[in-house]
């Protein structure tokens, strides 16, 4: 394997792996084409680390010769054999950060390269989702949850007024978009090319949401391309059109400031005018994307990550950050769509320019808000695969590099990052609203940067066709789904309701996601021991009710009670 | 009651501080010790009931088109905005209220006049609810080291401390006198917390009297024979909690603190926590701050950092921790003093015992903390009109230690944060008697035991609503001392009192009601299965708990758009009557406010442009968008 050539040391011995919180452990470490390695034979319980090197964001090295600085007697004694010795400091992608002390500074010097080499190999079809062959999976297995064309066909209240077009099956419509869509019924596909043409990257406006309660849309897309002169689109106004009743009116809400909306026109891009877009109201909420949201997130880790400082210092590092604040605007402006959309009973039209960072977000947290479908653990993966894998957002630039890395930026942007945090504080509002519980929010924000699943690589669906990655790799959903730790992602309080949920913005309300931010720190132990107790207290209650669990669906505590009302009725005829 | 000039004005509107548009209107009732506002306009019918004892602030405001605004502020962070009519009732009520709230003396509050349908030997009952003798007594004391001295019989050697007290039997009566002249108010080195394993003790006392140069003999035997009362030790901490400029400052005035040079085999040790006018600021800037209408985050955060209050209960936290590891894990006694050792002091041996003793993180236990360390060695309650600047948020503080040692430790109590907003609110109102006064002396004189009642046999009574589901006794977390984080992000915003009021801001949904009814289910179920007889019986009883309607709570639009669209429902139970049930409905009433208010469906989506509290210069303005075609002037902002 062409791997080889880059790894120099493939094993080092008596390598001391300090974790944090943890005592330092003595072993072996190994580096292979996809994995760092490290095993503890010493003691009687063997402890292995496997550490998938693409979840590796930057590598620090430091190597001294001990023997001419006496000031590290105690490890100096054990290495004086060697006579020098190096640390290499891992920061990971998930946020944890691990230090090696490797005897010999060649081998340390040798294994910091391998690793800085292997872990950021570019080629995809390289990288481990396609070597990941587990025994229990099958590359025949079913390879993601839905498709455009299923959603279609199963959601009959689109039936009517919409339909689905293949305009794009060959991705030369729209590159990021799917093969299939769902458009209105009246816009024909010569339509759809011409309205491609005029939005950014050829993302015209497409259906993403239809409210169940009064057939109200979310809609999204790309800017329009109207430049300075004020260009026009014939087509992309009458879909729009087509999408409201001539009464009606519609909100496109635009997640740029107005002045940066005007100022997109003179690099080709803009917004909808309204004396074109007749029926259609445009309001601007402003939210950070790309470098701004990337530094955010640096800062915020680097806040974290520094136990030392004092209250003062952590509170404005926390404020300077602005994660929070943009946590805020993202709720805000997907409640702003949710109320258009059930209280005001109008259609919505998302878009910012891309329309595939702060769009998708928007939408998919409007939904999340709006349909107790996409509340469950089925649905909202489901939401994820139809939102962003498949809407086009770009996985592998997004999420190249994390919080640690000293490259230099390029696209990365944890747009998907704050998605999670926005569900983590919805999960905090409403802790029995949602089925599944933040071991998901975690396991995904870890699976978006470093996976052994092949569901979050490439940017668009074209890319995952071109590269056979449906057809080499293991889906991630697929395996979260039959899981046989289901358990684990699932919310012991789970209770299912039909209402919207409407999470508060006010700063009071919105908190610093512990369990991510603080997740490598003692905080987290305590927390899942909480956690563990609260799924005793519902186990007792279950095997109280005598609700006979299932692997798939385990019972809510709604169900019980038919149980208990059953087995009541049973002891009543007795 | 001649305070009351106007006991009732109709057609009051009581403001939503949520949304400035949104009023109710209602008749306002002036009692003698209740401020009552009955909505009259919705079917609900509902009602505010507010104490005058919870009153600390009562403000009129500039007149506005609809009449004149009276801002009633409360101890318990409750804020009432009402808008009269008629400019003389306004001047009214706002004169019955200044007067009303704030009692001249003793008898004037509400505890005294407070009269449950309790008969005397209950009452008596009540207040032996708590023995302070079983107390110590299941510390371990008194044992061959540690005795009752009869010295403060009849308080002739220190009157604001009880007549019990536990000294070490090696001190002799001439060695405790002499300590309480060379002691600030006479308050000499007494037990507050005796450990059983290691044998150590905490003891508090106020500052000696050393100035820059002087000894007192019979002071440095005290702590001699304190230390000597641990056989194990070969030395002592002496902890002083003021900041060492504090301290020093005060040598100028004769009184300071212990020199390692004067008294043998002690370590001294500053703590640095400011002085209650530092810790009144800085509650009154946290208070603003959780006060903002819809901040921005940045906004947010900085005033909570200005405040400095996290600053402050971190300090206080870790000293709670130097002091507990002292004792459970060196083995080694400490004496705590401040200045007159009644506010940092008792916070601060407080923490350490909670930290210390499991017994303190149950119910039961955390009200013999109560009467240990604030009842017999009061804090500076200031109940009555006082000096302003008496006023200290110690107990505040306290309770928040708490609070933040709940978040780190969500198995190890068992009481929840309901219990501990409930004392909070019962510090202040003063319906029982348990809080009233300063000293055991003060309150023998008053009759506090005949005349009032006793606040913990009602909580015990309903204590099914102040139980922590996750507590268990033989948990990990129950166990042993708890050694808790202090790093700075370990510390948060206590929403759940600062906003206790504003509903809004809280989760919609309740782990604590939903665990507490799985449990409270999970427990009838097992009664049920053993005992088939009584099923019919069971089944009239079986209810549907009541999380079960706590999810109806889900649907109410929040405020996206900055307080101009403000969808709280009205009919919000802000504070029960005085009834059993005054413990803070907050959570388990979702039910009653549960429907979605469409009235702002009609003006809706104008408002969605006006203003955002999204930060900085990102507002929606259409309007600043120099368009040709300006095509969204509906959307300007009036």
């Amino acid at each position: 394997m062409e791997f080889s050539e880059h790894i120099k040391t493939a094993n080092v011995e008596d390598v001391v792996l300090k974790l944090p919180f943890q005592p330092p452990m003595r072993g072996t470490l190994c580096v292979t084409g996809h994995h760092l390695l490290f095993s503890d034979r010493a003691e009687e319980r063997e402890w292995q680390l496997l550490l998938l090197l693409r979840n590796i964001d930057a590598v620090e090295k430091s190597v001294e010769n001990l023997l001419g600085y006496p000031q590290h007697p105690k490890a100096g004694q054990s290495q004086r054999t060697t006579g020098s010795s190096g640390t290499i400091i891992i920061k990971c992608k998930d946020l944890r950060i691990l230090q090696l002390d490797i005897p010999g500074m060649e081998e340390c010097l040798n294994i910091a390269s391998s690793i800085e080499a292997l872990s950021s190999l570019e080629s995809i079809t390289e990288m481990y989702p396609f070597f990941h062959r587990p025994r229990e999976l099958s590359l025949n297995d079913p390879w993601g949850l839905s498709s455009p064309e299923q959603d279609y066909v199963q959601t009959e209240r689109l039936w009517d007024r919409w339909r689905l077009s293949k305009v794009n099956s060959d991705f030369s419509v729209c590159p990021s978009y799917p093969g299939a869509m769902i458009v209105p019924r009246t816009v024909d596909d010569d339509a759809l090319v011409k309205a491609a043409r005029f939005r950014q990257g050829g993302r015209f406006p497409v259906l993403c949401y239809c409210h169940h309660r009064n057939s109200m849309v979310i809609m999204r897309c790309s800017q329009p391309m109207t430049g300075a002169n004020r260009k026009r689109c014939r087509e992309d106004e009458l879909l729009l059109q087509a999408v409201i009743d001539e009464s009606e009116l519609g909100y496109v809400i635009d997640t740029r400031s107005a002045q940066q909306a005007q100022q997109a026109r003179m690099t080709g891009g803009g917004f909808e005018s309204k004396s074109f877009y007749r029926p259609w109201r445009r309001i601007h909420r402003h939210m950070e994307r790309g470098k701004v949201l990337q530094e955010s997130l640096i800062k915020l880790v680097e806040a974290c990550g520094d136990p030392s400082h004092n209250m003062d210092r952590w509170l404005s590092k926390l404020e300077n950050s602005k994660w929070l604040s943009h946590v805020h605007s993202a709720l805000s402006t997907a409640g702003l769509v949710a109320e258009c959309v059930e209280r005001d009973g109008h259609s919505v039209l998302v878009h910012g320019s891309d329309g595939t960072d702060t769009t998708l977000l928007v939408t998919s947290l409007a939904q999340v808000i709006l349909d107790p479908a996409s509340r469950t653990f089925r649905g909202f993966l489901q939401l994820l695969e139809r939102e962003w894998v498949q809407a086009g957002h770009p996985f592998q630039q997004r999420c190249a590099r994390s919080a640690h890395s000293h490259a230099r930026l390029r696209q990365e942007c944890p747009s998907f990052v704050l998605l999670l945090d926005c569900m983590w504080q919805i999960w905090r509002q409403f802790p029995l609203a949602l089925e599944f519980s933040e071991a998901l929010l975690l396991r995904l924000a870890q699976e978006a940067y470093a996976s052994d699943y092949g569901t979050f690589l490439c940017n668009n669906e074209q890319e995952r066709c071109t590269l056979g990655v449906k057809e080499n790799t293991h889906c991630l959903f697929q395996f979260l789904l039959r899981c046989s730790e289901r358990e684990k992602y699932i919310n012991p309080l789970y209770e299912p309701t039909e209402l919207a949920i409407w999470p508060s913005v006010q700063p009071q309300s919105l908190q610093l996601w512990t369990g991510l931010f603080l997740r490598w720190t003692e905080h987290a132990e305590t927390m899942a021991e909480a956690r563990e107790e609260i799924w005793t207290i519902i186990k007792e209650h279950r095997e109280r009710t005598g609700a006979e669990e299932t692997t798939h669906t385990p019972p809510t505590h709604r169900d019980t009670f038919t149980a208990v009302e059953n087995l009541m009725d049973e002891l009543t005829i007795l | 009651m001649e305070h009351i000039r106007l006991p009732k004005v109709e057609r009051v509107q009581l403001l939503d501080r949520g949304s400035s548009r949104r009023a109710q209107v209602g008749t306002l009732y002036l009692t003698a010790s209740h401020t009552i506002f009955v909505d009259n306009e919705t079917e609900v019918c509902s009602e505010i009931w507010v104490l005058h004892s919870l009153v600390c602030n009562v403000e009129k405001q500039s007149v506005t088109a609809f009449g004149y605004p009276l801002l009633i502020q409360c101890k318990n962070f409750q804020v009432i905005q009402l808008i009269i009519p008629q400019e003389n009732d306004c001047n009214d009520v706002l004169m019955s209220l200044l007067r009303l709230s704030r009692a001249k003396r003793y008898e004037e509050l509400y505890c005294f006049s407070f009269k449950p349908n309790i008969d005397k030997a209950e009452r008596d009952q009540a207040w032996d609810f708590i023995d302070l003798r079983a107390e110590y007594s299941r510390m371990g004391v008194p044992n061959k080291l540690w005795h009752v001295s009869p010295i403060n019989r009849e308080y002739r050697v220190c009157d604001t401390y009880p007549t019990d007290l536990f000294v070490p039997k090696s001190a002799t009566l001439p060695v405790i006198v002499g300590s309480s002249k060379f002691r600030s108010r006479g308050r000499f080195p007494t037990l507050s917390y005796y450990c059983k394993e290691t044998q150590a003790a905490i003891c508090r006392s106020s500052q000696p009297l050393s100035g820059f140069s002087a000894r007192c003999l019979e002071d440095e035997q005290m702590l001699e024979a304190i230390m000597k009362s641990n056989p194990g030790s070969r030395f002592m901490y002496v902890v002083d909690t003021r900041p060492k400029l504090n301290a020093m400052a005060n040598r100028a005035t004769g009184k300071g603190y212990e020199s390692e040079d004067n008294y043998t085999n002690i370590k001294f040790q500053f703590i640095g926590i400011e002085n209650i006018h530092v810790m009144r600021n800085s509650q009154q800037k946290l208070i603003e701050v959780s006060d903002l209408r819809s901040p921005s985050m940045g906004e947010f955060l900085l005033g909570l950092e200005n405040s400095d209050w996290l600053k402050h209960i971190q300090t206080i936290l870790t000293a709670g921790k130097f002091i507990s590891k002292a004792v459970a894990e060196e083995g080694v006694s400490v004496l705590v003093h401040c200045s007159d050792g009644w506010d940092r002091t008792a916070q601060v041996c407080s923490v350490a015992c909670i930290l210390l003793d499991p017994y303190y993180r149950t119910l039961k236990g955390f009200m013999g903390t109560y009467l240990c360390d604030r009842m017999a060695f009061p804090y500076r309650y200031s109940h009555l009109d006082e000096d302003p600047k008496e006023v200290s948020p110690v107990i505040d503080q306290f309770l928040e230690c708490v609070w933040q040692l709940m978040e780190q430790f969500p198995c190890a109590f068992e009481y929840n944060e309901r219990f501990l907003i409930s004392i909070h609110n019962h510090i202040h109102s003063c319906q029982y008697g348990n809080f009233v006064c300063n000293s055991e002396k003060e309150r023998k004189d008053l009759g506090i035991r005949e005349k009032t009642h006793s606040l913990w046999p009602h909580m015990w009574k309903n204590k099914s609503d102040f139980v922590n589901p996750l507590f268990r006794p033989d948990h990990s977390q129950t166990q042993g001392v708890l050694r808790p984080l202090t790093t700075p992000y370990c510390f948060k915003f206590w929403r759940g009192l600062y906003n206790h009021f504003d509903r809004g801001l809280h989760p919609r949904q309740s782990v604590l009601d939903c665990l507490m009814a799985v449990k409270e289910e999970t427990q009838q179920l097992e009664e049920l299965l053993a005992v088939c007889e009584i099923i019919r019986l069971l089944r009239s009883k079986q209810c549907h708990p009541e999380w079960s309607d706590v999810n109806c709570s889900a649907n109410s639009p929040q405020d996206y758009t900055g307080g101009i669209l403000s969808t709280g429902p009205k009919d919000w139970p802000v504070q029960q009557r005085e009834t059993e049930s005054t413990e803070l409905s907050l959570f388990g009433d979702a039910t009653k406010s549960s429907d979605p208010d469409n009235s702002d469906q009609e003006s809706g989506v104008a408002d969605f442009s006006c203003h955002s509290s999204s930060g900085g210069d990102s507002f929606p303005s259409e309007d600043s968008v120099k368009d040709a075609d300006s095509d969204e002037a509906a959307f300007n902002t009036a």
